[in-house]
């Protein structure tokens, strides 16, 4: 059976155990289903937050997501994978995004979710902007992207991608 | 073409997007950023340091040295912070 790929960029909320399930639902070639699920922390750098602004690139945030998806099951067994990411206003304690990843062995289902992790965070075209808890004026500040980030998707590369 | 900027790029040049028609001469992504800087003050408070800027010609990543002749839009970002 073909792997179940779902690739979904929307401003609605997404319930993430109710997505996850969709990818062992019916079947019995599944045996690991891996999920990560981003949430909107309460506070930045020690400070409070009233929420999270995410922009995004319309139509390449798709299309990076999709490509990176396709390379997962290409390099891994998988028998589906979801991401979903959010774009638009966010409060603390709602979530932002997911990864769930499906094969009929564990390894594969987490190697695949932390490569679209670490490829996520470095491709795909999101920005985040925190908005302060500071009294009635609004004060926002857009989140610097991490070194360690990108030291991470580099462990993806593979040997005749990195010479190029 | 279509120059399209997201985030803090967007904030400082004031503009989601624009049509520009560039010069003969400008071929790749840097010399578009050099070129971009110099149109004014809010162009060049965004290009101030083109080492961090990020683009994308037709929605692809490119690299700075990228040849820009043939392309319909391309987008100058900060570095992506989703996830």
């Amino acid at each position: 059976m073909a792997a179940m790929i779902a690739v979904k960029v929307q401003s609605e909320p997404f319930d993430a155990s109710a997505e996850a399930a969709t990818l062992s639902r019916g079947r019995t070639d599944v045996g690991a289903v891996v999920t990560f699920t981003g949430i909107c922390r309460g506070s930045e750098n020690g400070e409070a937050i009233a929420a999270l602004t995410l922009e995004h690139y319309p139509g390449m945030a798709e299309t990076e997501i999709e490509s990176h998806v396709a390379e997962a099951a290409q390099r891994w067994p998988l028998t589906g994978a979801i991401v979903i990411h959010r774009f638009g206003r966010i409060v603390p304690g709602e979530d932002i995004m997911m990864v769930a990843t499906a094969s009929s062995h564990r390894a594969a289902a987490f190697e695949a979710a932390e490569f679209l992790m670490d490829y996520l965070k470095t491709r795909a075209p999101f920005w985040k902007q925190v908005e302060k808890a500071s009294g009635s004026a609004i004060e926002t500040s857009w989140v610097e992207a991490r070194a360690d980030d990108d030291s991470a998707a580099a462990r993806w590369v593979k040997p005749h991608q990195a010479a190029e | 073409m279509k120059i399209r900027y997201f985030a803090w790029v967007r904030e400082r040049i004031g503009k989601p997007e624009e049509d520009v028609v560039v010069p003969a001469g400008i071929a790749t992504v840097a010399e578009l950023m050099t070129w971009l800087a110099g149109r004014g003050e809010e162009y060049a408070y965004a290009f101030d340091n083109p080492k961090v800027i990020r683009a994308a010609i037709d929605r692809s990543h490119v690299k700075p040295q990228a040849e820009i002749a043939g392309a319909r839009e391309i987008a100058f970002f900060p570095p992506m912070t989703g996830g």
